[in-house]
């Protein structure tokens, strides 16, 4: 091979980006093309570096603009490469034209989406704002609670994403800053190991097979258009799960690390629990054991898997528990928020019919703490006791000001 | 759970310095998390950092801290900022100044009745590094006033974490952790 390896430590004190990097590395991505944006930007910075020191030999493509990037990383997958990037916010809103490009044409696309804010106000600081923005366009979201999760998650990611039963481009979104910026400790694979686990990337369709023709980027109008977005959806529905099923377990297997469509954590018998995404899914377990010693049993329910959403796991999950609170770290903006919406449509045709509340919070980076979470896990436990929700079903938690509640 | 924080100026590496404490620890098979609040804060801005250290892993993400340790590497901040804020009774202070623990303590009466340790860890850093970047220097005086490591087996480590910088700043850079670990007081 052209490039060199690095010999890296069992356990090596990384950040969620220099992960992602890592990552990527190992995956040996035939084209990057970038454009840097608070907090995502140590990615392909960390990328561009073992690139000039030769430990990568893929393209790095520098572009003009978020748009460009995503357009260029579209047009190296259609010709026929593994092909990955990474963004953020404003960059990532840039994108979203492009993002529905790249999944309806098919193409397998890894985008590390480090989740910050939206403007206006303008804040670099981590919410879902830019995840939740994405949600219907049509990509595989994968969760990241942590920097281990970041690089675990990019190597699951293009196995899912290049296999010619999905074809679909994949994200992998990690907390702007609580993770990104946050060094912990990270068990890493053998360049060996990792690119073994992800594979020669397999082209399908690609341009550059002169011998097989093939068009990218049609038009179709009412006579056609329908179908594809139909055929699209239907693989999404019924062909994701089962592959990011089948990844985690050959991944178990490589590594030890178990990961799950959705992640329950002393659900078993959980009277009250909350469902939250990014790195309050790990804060939350820590209270919920805390609350158990307290004598309040609680569970945490994870998303692993945003898009396609795990109807069915979710309400597998949560067949047993009294009552639920979701959390959303994006402003609804008129609505209930979605983990709240999605939330209520998995259980809504079940026997199980729990108590449900929405809270809003961490907007713009605020910080969620254990003492908000211990109210949480509390006013829960008082709707169990009174049979009913006892708030308003959204609330406002740590924003400054008069207590907000809505419907 | 031990838990550290960091006031610093943007630039003087106080990033590095909790990022490279945290390596350290971790080789001892101990769980590490640290981070720091950004903004958009530009050099020369105040700013905290912070480390976690546990034999669990860390699942807790939450910002507020209630640190057992503060590191104030810069001399300003004990009065433009609170290094007091959501302290522990028994929180304890290691503070870069060119003054005695009790001038200091006289000129800001918060760290009254506060366990405070002072070391210059500017002028050590001038003098050895040749830069005013405080952040290894604290960590020496961290090990002497801690006793978590040690000093040869810290300076080894950072050795390996300074890595591949000139032989000559990573020489210096260990006289600066010595140089701490023997004068804070």
């Amino acid at each position: 091979m052209a490039f060199d390896k690095m010999e890296l430590k069992d356990i090596e004190v990384w950040d969620g980006n220099f992960a992602a990097a890592q990552a990527l590395r190992q995956c040996q991505i035939d084209v990057v093309a970038a454009y840097p944006i608070t907090p995502s930007t140590p990615i392909v910075e960390g990328y561009g570096k073992f690139k000039a020191d030769n430990y990568v030999e893929g393209e790095f493509v520098m572009v003009e603009s978020e748009h460009a990037a995503m357009s260029g990383c579209i047009g190296a997958a259609a010709a026929g490469g593994r092909v990955a990037t990474a963004t953020s916010s404003q960059g990532y809103a840039l994108m979203v034209e492009t993002l529905y490009q790249a999944s309806g044409m098919r193409l397998p696309i890894v985008l590390n989406v480090v989740n910050r804010a939206l403007a206006a106000p303008l804040n670099v600081n981590g919410d879902h704002s830019d995840m939740y923005l994405g949600r219907d366009s049509g990509w595989i979201q994968l969760d990241a609670y942590c920097p281990q999760d970041a690089y675990d998650l990019n190597f699951i990611a293009f196995k899912v994403s290049e296999d010619h039963g999905v074809r679909l481009p994949c994200m992998v979104h990690q907390d702007g800053f609580m993770t990104s910026h946050t060094a912990q400790g990270v068990h890493t694979l053998s360049d060996d190991v990792a690119y073994g686990f992800v594979g020669d990337f397999k082209p399908m369709n690609d341009m550059l097979d002169f011998e097989h023709p093939v068009t990218h980027g049609v038009q179709t109008e009412e006579d056609w258009h329908f179908e594809h977005k139909a055929r699209q959806h239907n693989d999404l529905m019924t062909k994701v799960l089962p592959k990011i099923q089948t990844a985690f377990d050959d991944f178990e297997k490589l590594s030890g690390r178990k990961y799950n469509i959705v992640e329950s954590y002393d659900m078993d018998d959980a009277d009250v629990c909350v469902i939250c995404m990014g790195t309050s899914v790990e804060t939350s377990r820590e209270v919920a054991t805390e609350m158990r010693a307290k004598g309040i049993k609680a569970g945490v329910v994870g998303l692993r898997v945003i898009r396609p959403f795990p109807f069915f796991e979710i309400a597998e999950a949560l067949k047993n528990v009294k009552a639920i609170a979701t959390l959303d770290r994006s402003s609804p903006n008129g609505a209930p928020g979605m983990l709240f919406n999605e939330t209520a449509g998995a259980l809504f045709n079940t026997q199980a019919r729990p108590m449900l509340s929405g809270f809003i919070y961490g907007l713009g980076g605020r910080d969620l703490t254990k003492a908000h979470l211990v109210n949480i896990y509390k006013e829960l436990q008082a709707n169990v006791d009174a049979g009913k929700v006892t708030t308003q079903l959204q609330q406002f938690i740590g924003v400054r000001g008069p207590k907000l509640a809505f419907l | 759970m031990l838990e550290l924080r960091w006031h610093s100026r943007a630039g003087q590496g106080a990033v590095t310095g909790a990022k490279g404490l945290a390596d350290v620890i971790s080789t001892t098979g101990k769980h590490v998390q640290a981070f720091a609040f950004y903004g958009s804060a530009k050099r020369g801005a105040a700013m905290t950092a912070y480390n976690r250290v546990d034999d669990k892993v860390i699942m807790n993400h939450e910002k507020y801290m209630q640190p057992d340790f503060v590191f104030v590497i810069d001399p300003a901040l004990v009065y433009t900022s609170d290094v007091t804020v959501n302290a522990k009774e028994n929180t304890k202070y290691i503070i870069t100044t060119h003054m005695t623990t009790d001038e200091l303590i006289a000129s800001q009466p918060k760290l009254e009745g506060k366990e405070v340790y002072t070391v210059d860890c500017i002028k050590i850093a001038q003098e050895t590094i040749g830069k005013p970047i405080p952040n290894t220097p604290m960590l020496g005086a961290f090990m002497k006033i801690s006793g978590m490591y040690d000093i040869e087996f810290f300076k080894e480590s950072m050795v390996r974490i300074l890595g591949k910088l000139p032989q000559k700043i990573i020489d210096a850079n260990m006289i600066a952790i010595q140089r701490a670990y023997d004068e804070v007081k």
